[in-house]
């Protein structure tokens, strides 16, 4: 047996005929055997053609009409980011970049400054003087949300971000620090109040 | 009405009138068309098809319309310009000149016409035959080799198909004795107690099932469109035409689905005649119906092969419908003698 497969090897060692993983037949539906096709079935084929559109032309729409009616987004959907505040109004972001290292395609740029006492932005050392997030470059992967050590930038549910020019797409701190949807917001305060 | 048919200056005034009338009757029915088959299309695949433009998408033909009218007339350079010109306006007036013959009950005993002649049928044929012409013409005209093999694919289809769509009413005219549309709508009978208009599908089934399927083949609509098939030839003869020029072949392809679907209306179901119904509206009503059975046939079909196309015409058809002819013969010297 291992003569006979070694001589059928060429000079690189490589079987000449490979044994194929699955038969030609394997796998695929046995044949209907001794049945030949009628006018009578043809004719009755085409029947059921025509019962089964004419079925569903009197079966409502399974479309969404897309302006007014919109598909549910899950909860976990990645859309346009927010910086969130905390409830006393203080900014979350510290500054520390961890969002800008994690961008796989360096979408966001942060230029922290530090608090002092007449100018408290935020509860730390410092905070982001700028923070700006070119869309047009971000792939909407959510890495910048798991590196955030104090959950300052979170993904909401927006997609629809068409505007007219490139610039209007390079989202600046105070877009980003639009309040979140309601429903989010909850959302955000009910995982909180979880023990982890 | 009759009279003033008779009156040679009224005949004229009339036939004017009524010309003018149908221009605008068609195109606007034209357009409805388009809309009701992409709704009803649309419904078939459960999608509400075209609902924007309008109070239920109604406008949505204006605005198409519109659309293309402003576009660039653009005439590919290396095409033979005045046949790549011509071919769009015979196909549109070949269409339109159906129209001439059909009659169309307006009232109780009001009927229009423009001629009302004693060969209509057979001017509705040779008419719609022209046709051919259109597309041969225009895909020889396009220089594209899509075009011309569509133009030639049309050719063949339509002389194999007129073949059998003419055989198929061939009973239907045994029966009335007239090639005259009047005469054939107003055929009666006296069953028994029953003395009036019937449908003749109820005596030529099977020349309304041949009818039914050579003018599907005749109109190039689906599954017949062989022609214009997107996957192989890229829209056939329709490749290199755009704007108004395309939009008369578009027009031509509906308006001939009216006439086919009227014409069935007029020999297989009685015309105008349904029970109570006021004729005009009877007689829209049915030209709906067999507007639907066309849209429902091409929302389920798949395109046949150009073999099977050519097997079904010659080998299928043509030969029901020479038996179908020599039948009905016998039945009627048999009961007539």
């Amino acid at each position: 047996m291992a003569d006979d497969e070694e001589s059928k090897n060429d000079a690189a060692g490589r079987p000449d005929h490979p044994t194929p993983l699955r038969g030609p037949n394997e796998g695929l539906p046995a044949k209907p055997e001794g049945k030949r096709s009628s006018v009578a079935a043809d004719v009755g084929a085409l029947a059921t053609g025509l019962k089964t559109t004419l079925g569903e032309f009197f079966r409502p729409a399974v479309t969404l009409e897309y302006p007014e009616d919109k598909s549910p987004r899950s909860e976990r959907y990645r859309g346009r980011h927010y910086l969130r505040r905390y409830d006393n109004g203080l900014e979350r972001c510290i500054g520390c970049e961890l969002c800008a290292a994690a961008c796989p395609v360096g979408c966001i740029l942060v230029i922290a400054a530090e608090n002092t006492d007449e100018n408290r932005v935020s509860p730390g050392e410092r905070y982001a003087k700028t923070y700006e997030i070119n869309m047009l470059r971000c792939i909407f992967c959510g890495y910048c949300e798991d590196a955030c050590p104090v959950q300052a930038i979170v993904l909401g549910p927006e997609y629809e971000l068409s505007d007219t020019s490139r610039e209007k797409f390079i989202y600046t701190k105070e877009k980003l620090l639009e309040p979140l949807p309601p429903d989010v917001q909850a959302r955000l305060d009910a995982k909180k109040k979880e023990p982890t | 009405m009759s009279d003033l048919y008779a009156n040679a200056i009224g005949h004229w005034v009339i036939v004017v009138i009524a010309m003018t009338l149908l221009l605008f009757v068609v195109l606007t029915a034209t357009a409805y068309t388009v809309w009701f088959e992409r709704v009803a299309l649309g419904h078939i695949q459960r999608r509400p098809g075209p609902n924007r433009v309008g109070p239920y998408g109604l406008m949505q033909m204006a605005a198409d319309g519109v659309k293309l009218a402003f576009k660039e007339s653009f005439v590919p350079s290396k095409t033979e310009h005045w046949l790549f010109v011509i071919a769009p306006c015979i196909a549109v007036a070949a269409a339109f000149l159906s129209w001439a013959v059909i009659p169309i009950g307006l009232w109780y005993n009001v009927q229009y016409w423009i001629a009302d002649i004693n060969i209509g049928v057979l001017l509705v044929f040779a008419f719609s035959s022209l046709n051919v012409y259109a597309i041969m013409i225009g895909g020889y005209a396009s220089n594209n080799k899509y075009s011309l093999l569509g133009g030639l694919r049309a050719a063949a289809q339509l002389i194999s198909y007129e073949v059998a769509l003419g055989l198929s009413l061939v009973p239907t005219f045994m029966i009335v004795g007239s090639l005259r549309l009047r005469d054939i709508v107003d055929y009666t009978v006296s069953w028994g107690p029953y003395h009036g208009p019937i449908p003749l599908i109820l005596l030529t089934p099977i020349g309304f099932v041949i009818y039914i399927i050579a003018a599907v083949a005749e109109t190039n609509r689906a599954p017949f469109d062989l022609p214009e098939a997107e996957q192989e030839l890229i829209g056939g003869f329709l490749t290199e035409y755009s704007g108004l020029k395309f939009v008369m072949y578009y027009l031509a392809e509906y308006l001939n689905m009216i006439t086919v679907s009227a014409l069935a209306a007029i020999v297989f179901f009685a015309g105008w005649y349904l029970w109570v119904v006021p004729p005009i509206i009877a007689f829209v009503i049915k030209i709906v119906l067999l507007l639907f059975l066309y849209i429902w046939l091409r929302g389920t079909f798949p395109r046949l092969r150009y073999d099977m196309l050519m097997r079904l015409g010659w080998k299928v058809l043509l030969p029901l419908a020479i038996i179908n002819v020599i039948v009905t013969g016998i039945i009627l010297v048999a009961t007539q003698g």
